[in-house]
């Protein structure tokens, strides 16, 4: 059972803002959800080696080269910030 | 000019023929649009200027005889994909005012063939749900019953296929989200082998099962939609160098001595009987044609959703990490005394409700203390459902088996109960997890209330990259069938 508690940490953890009732609904959902994978202790896994890609690529690399994009004020444009200077200006992260 | 059931192939026949130009074809399709889609809500943005412009365009290569099969054909796209300065919003709040300053690979491969964009449908805010209702647009309404959902993710691509809005569309699918809700709407719906199409420009969930694929009317047309997307691209590194076979190269070989596979564990238990009646049908129709059908099992099938919901949602909370609303994204109301006030209010303001919960699934299972028990466990999991279709193909060529447990639900059923959610899912997560590729096509209908039929799909599953084969057994039986031809009345 995770408790409000709990919730509230891991919203936290998301960078996401919750209200209370919002904590309160989750925390029964997420206990529920939780508490069906349980399911998976029935499975002895103990030799088994995790699976992280399965048509079998490794390590797929690439020229270390810079590409210009050549857009860059449509990129800037995406932002519903203030641009300054060719950049976004965003809140205060040091007092 | 009559869109019922217009397939590319006659589409194509018509524009050559000059019964219709590209022009004609669209407007017919958009005063179709205006009629129907406040009904269904499956498109959630028309781009009426930029597809005239392009249907003059396809109509002057037509002319000039320097068109391919897709030129001057209207399509529809799930609004995952990026669309060079046309919104893109995955459905979410967070993503409302987005506009791409670049096209998806596969974007600009269909316009290089010269098809032609009429919107962006529907989708459970970043392809996250079964039922098209996490949307913040609102829900899509299943044609053959508007009470009814659409299935999801890619919901508004499937009904604007059933509702005859578009010849054809793509859509996404991480879990069943192209199955699904092809199955739900009565259209062919094909999830491509992990890796087989590129996914640059295409906003990830989970990013190590995230496929793309078409909803087409038949499944000749699909196999020409794959045909122009498919393949290896330098933006994608998981699209391995590996050369596209003719997809309709075979399409004609049928069935005979092919052996067919029937997994126990998918006809059992929580299995509707009428769903169960209309696939085994569907079976008995390819014994007919000299098929032979040949019991196996998959005994890890009912562990999957479960992997599945730890490892996609822990996915899920690391792609979506980047939307802060800084470089692009809604900016929240309150955006609060400093940055990282910025950044909670922005996604707790922009998220919907059932992204919070995977997020925050996501987040628990990756944090310390959990990792093992969860995440790398399902990873373990993962490899043994991998096996388990390794060793049925040592027996088969394909299997066949439902694509939902059930048909399209009443629209809201479900919606506070996750678990209930997630379990539609149940049949169409394990091929996600082992990376192949599978096809949903129209078998036939269920009764559902007051006689309203709700279509059924079978569940065509293939070996990696088999594609080729998939099309092959789809377009046998709908050579024999006439299923997909069914029309709901709207």
């Amino acid at each position: 059972m995770l408790s409000e508690e709990q919730v509230r940490h891991i919203a936290k953890l998301a960078r996401i803002t919750l209200t209370d009732a919002e904590v309160k609904k989750f925390s029964g959902q997420l206990s529920g959800i939780l508490d069906y994978m349980d399911i998976l202790n029935e499975i002895d896994t103990k030799n088994v080696e995790p699976t992280l890609q399965v048509t079998g690529l490794k390590n797929v690399t690439r020229a270390d080269e810079v590409k210009e994009f050549g857009d860059s004020d449509g990129l800037l444009g995406c932002s519903s910030l203030e641009i300054k200077n060719n950049q976004i200006k965003v809140k205060s992260v040091i007092k | 000019m009559d869109l019922s059931f217009l397939t590319i192939k006659e589409a194509h026949e018509l524009l050559k023929a000059k019964k219709f130009s590209a022009k004609e074809l669209v407007n017919a399709y958009f005063e179709k649009i205006k009629k129907m889609n406040s009904a269904l809500n499956a498109y959630v943005l028309v781009c009426e200027k930029e597809a005239i412009s392009a249907a003059e365009n396809a109509d002057k290569k037509l002319a000039s005889d320097g068109d391919g099969i897709l030129t001057g054909i209207p399509y529809a796209l799930k609004d995952i994909f990026n669309t060079k300065g046309i919104r893109t919003t995955c459905c979410s709040k967070i993503l409302e005012n987005f506009v791409p300053p670049y096209d998806a690979t596969v974007v600009s491969k269909l316009k290089g063939a010269g098809t032609i964009l009429l919107g962006k449908t529907n989708m459970d805010e970043f392809a996250c749900g079964g039922s098209n209702e996490h949307s913040c647009f609102g829900p899509v309404k299943n044609p053959w019953d508007l009470s009814r959902v659409s299935g999801g993710s890619s919901g508004g691509s499937a009904a604007a296929i059933a509702a005859d809005l578009c010849v054809f569309a793509l859509g996404t699918d991480t879990g069943g989200s192209i199955r699904e809700p092809a199955s739900f709407c009565g259209c062919v719906g094909l999830k491509v082998t992990y890796g087989r199409v590129s996914r640059s420009g295409v906003t990830a969930f989970a990013s190590s099962w995230d496929t793309i694929g078409a909803f087409a009317k038949t499944v000749e047309d699909s196999a020409i939609v794959l045909q122009t997307i498919a393949g290896c691209d330098e933006k994608d590194s998981t699209t391995p160098d590996k050369p596209v076979p003719d997809y309709l190269n075979n399409i004609d070989a049928g069935v005979r001595g092919l052996k067919i596979g029937v997994p126990k564990e998918y006809f059992g238990e929580g299995i509707d009987a009428g769903v169960r009646e209309v696939v085994m049908n569907g079976i008995k129709e390819y014994e007919k044609m000299g098929a032979k059908i040949v019991e196996v099992s998959l005994p890890m099938t009912k562990y999957a959703v479960a992997a599945y919901y730890i490892a996609t949602p822990a996915e899920l909370s690391a792609n979506l990490a980047r939307f802060d609303s800084i470089r692009f994204g809604h900016k929240p109301e309150r955006e609060g005394k400093d940055l990282i006030d910025y950044y909670f209010n922005a996604r707790g303001e922009g998220f919907g409700d059932e992204i919070k919960r995977r997020i925050m699934i996501g987040a628990y299972v990756l944090s310390a203390g959990y990792y093992d028990a969860y995440y790398k466990k399902a990873q373990k999991v993962r490899t043994l459902i991998i096996k388990d279709f390794e060793e049925a193909f040592k027996k088969v060529d394909i299997m066949i088996v439902p694509v939902a447990p059930f048909p399209a639900w009443k629209i809201g059923e479900k919606l506070n109960d996750p678990i209930s959610m997630y379990l539609a899912d149940a049949l169409t997560i394990p091929i996600n997890a082992a990376g192949v590729p599978a096809m949903s096509v129209p078998a036939g209908f269920v009764e559902g209330d007051g006689g309203k039929d709700l279509p059924v799909g079978m569940q065509l599953i293939g070996p990696q990259f088999s594609e080729d084969l998939l099309f092959q057994v789809g377009h046998a039986y709908q050579k024999v069938t006439d299923w997909h031809r069914k029309r709901p009345n709207v």
